[in-house]
């Protein structure tokens, strides 16, 4: 046997595992969330100070702040922070699932299936409740057109990331297809969407999404978390431990599939969030495991973020979100690829 | 041959006498390939029952089988004469644990973290880690050996030492009954000895039944208390090794001449090849 080194007290007291840190992270990103969500708030062509934002929130505004905040800017911020949690809880679930870092619902073909269905109903001229029906009814139609595909006798993650990968690049060029049929106008507001913006958001964009988030989130976060931890060790090993391995997968591929689309309905097939979220999460809470809670609230301060920087960045000139998010989120993944090439573990 | 005859039918006696795990009349396929059919298999309680076999003869097969890994196409696996399928998942894994053949340890995992999940079956949504699973979990990683690694990554271990941690996980499971599917492929000599003598001191310390799935039928001849030798999806023999290790059966099983002699060390069977194998080996 080798020489034992000094031990680690790092997540370990008295042998047994701590899971404070993770916990630490979860509250630090959704405090960062909201400390971003008053300053976006905040912003604007009627400028407000952090302080009368929260005296506002908390129903001591005037009624011109009133109407400012809750209706106009308001419904905006809590768009973003539900987008962000969404997306990066689906993200998180799916690297799990399928047991590869970049097993993130954009590869799989789920988000391209909603771009898809949005894509058709503005083709076919429909509104923007029709367009956000669209985009769900896309994202759940091609979960489960990847998920009866990669069936055979259970679901297996590589089986999973390949046909995901195919189904992406068939509706890829589906997608391509439609936007060359939709006349100028209505073309020009499919790219908008396809970038990801969260200009304009009304509460009737948000009430889906919240009621989707309060069932869903409580059942993957508290119901399936363990398992899904237990299930990352191999499915034979997992079934040895008590876990119903196949109605866990089942689950939870639903349930990311869900708040995927209907994040891709509320703010358009918003990129990279699913994937970078989870990965920031870990390296923060060094825990094994899905980390399904920090990886969350990631997202949410991640798209709160990246919103409040697209609206800032460049003077009365806003960004859709979309761009800041893939420009944050591509330069993250290369320099994470570099640093494990240094590394020499790719 | 007349000894496994005898043991057939001893073990068709056994059948109402109610061992916790059985199989009977199992027919066991991947998709439509048809690994075993019309198996019956008896694990003695309180045994160290060693599977035997050549490659792809289905040992493994039957080892997920019993564990309820893998449903049979037909017939049925009995835990305490109960169809095994049709018991609650949690309650079957704290009778039984599984440790297989390939795991995956999650990256940044420590010693005492991955034994830790080996608790999952006895914890519940609203009492997730109690002293017991706490005291259980030291005494696992103290009964193995590896108290002392508690607070190391699990990816930095030796080979060795990380089978060690896994035989710990499947003992905080606290199952009376614990299959190991090839517990020590990849291990060298020393660490495969370390491993099953850890086997045999948990069989006769705290009285668990074993069943093993091993290649080396040196090491199921020392080990065992209950030998299966299985070929082409079927039992050819079962008992104890003394009985069912013949220089007949390896042959039989194996299509390897060879002779048993004592071993120097146990006095259990040992198996010597054959010094060279004829023209025409496996034909027969």
């Amino acid at each position: 046997m080798t020489a034992v080194g000094p031990m680690p007290v790092r997540r370990v007291a008295g042998g047994i595992p701590l899971r404070l840190r993770a916990v630490a992270v979860g509250a630090g990103c959704l405090l960062l969330a909201l400390v971003f969500g008053v300053l976006a708030v905040g912003g604007g062509d009627y400028p407000m100070s952090p302080s009368d934002v929260v005296r506002t929130l908390l129903g001591g505004g005037s009624p011109a702040e009133d109407f400012v905040v809750h209706e106009l800017r308001l419904p905006r911020v809590v768009t973003a922070l539900l987008v962000g949690a969404a997306l990066a809880l689906a993200g998180a679930v799916f690297q799990s699932l399928v047991r590869n870092p970049l097993g993130s619902p954009d590869l799989l073909g789920f988000t391209q299936g909603s771009a898809a269905g949005a894509l058709l109903v503005v083709v076919t001229g429909g509104s923007s409740a029709a367009l956000a029906g669209g985009a769900v009814l896309g994202g759940v139609v091609a979960g489960l057109v990847v998920y009866v595909l990669a069936w055979r006798g259970g679901l297996h993650g590589h089986r999973l990331v390949l046909v995901g990968i195919g189904a992406t690049a068939i509706l890829t060029g589906v997608n391509g297809y439609l936007l060359t049929r939709g006349r100028l106008m209505e073309a020009a507001r499919a790219m908008l969407w396809l970038t990801g913006s969260l200009d304009g958001r009304g509460w009737e964009d948000v009430l889906p999404l919240l009621a989707a988030m309060a069932v869903l989130a409580p059942v993957v976060l508290i119901g399936c978390a363990r398992p899904l931890a237990i299930t990352e060790m191999g499915d034979d090993l997992a079934r040895g431990l008590g876990v119903r391995v196949q109605g866990l997968r089942l689950t939870l591929v639903a349930a990311a599939v869900l708040l995927t689309s209907l994040a891709a309905a509320a703010a358009g097939p918003v990129s990279f969030v699913a994937l970078t979220a989870p990965h920031l999460a870990r390296r923060m809470t060094a825990a094994p495991g899905p980390n399904l809670l920090a990886a969350t609230c990631t997202g949410a301060a991640l798209l709160t973020g990246a919103d409040l920087a697209a609206q800032r960045l460049f003077a009365g000139h806003q960004l859709p979100v979309g761009v800041v998010t893939g420009v944050l989120g591509g330069g993250y993944l290369v320099w994470l690829l570099a640093a494990q090439r240094k590394a020499g573990r790719i | 041959m007349t000894g496994t005859i005898a043991d057939r039918n001893a073990m068709a006696g056994t059948h109402d006498d109610g061992p916790r795990l059985r199989g009977s009349a199992l027919t066991l396929a991947y998709d439509k390939r048809v690994v075993a059919e019309g198996l019956d298999v008896v694990v003695p309680d309180r045994s160290f029952t060693v599977i035997i076999g050549p490659n792809a003869c289905g040992k493994s097969t039957l080892l997920r089988a019993l564990a309820r890994t893998l449903r049979p196409a037909a017939g049925t696996v009995l835990l305490d004469g109960r169809d095994i399928s049709a018991l609650p998942a949690r309650k079957v894994a704290r009778t039984l644990g599984l440790l297989p053949q390939t795991s995956v340890a999650p990256d940044g995992i420590t010693v005492a973290e991955l034994v830790g999940r080996g608790r999952y079956p006895h914890q519940r949504l609203l009492r997730q880690w109690s002293s017991e699973d706490e005291r259980v979990v030291r005494a696992s990683m103290k009964a193995t050996g590896v108290a002392d690694l508690a607070g190391r990554l699990v990816d930095e271990l030796s080979g060795g030492q990380r089978q060690r941690v896994w035989i710990a996980m499947a003992l905080a499971q606290e199952t009376p009954l614990l299959l190991l599917d090839e517990p020590t492929t990849y291990l060298d000599i020393a660490h495969q000895i370390e491993v099953l003598d850890l086997c045999a001191r948990l069989h006769e310390e705290r009285g668990r039944t074993l069943v093993a799935v091993l290649h080396d039928l040196n090491h199921a001849a020392r080990y065992a208390t209950h030998l299966i030798a299985m070929r082409d999806g079927r039992v050819v023999a079962a008992g104890a090794p003394g009985e069912v290790m013949t220089a007949d059966l390896v042959e039989e099983v194996f299509r390897l001449p060879c002779r048993v002699i004592d071993d120097p060390e146990t006095g259990t069977p040992l198996v010597v090849p054959a010094a060279r194998r004829r023209t025409e080996p496996a034909t027969r």
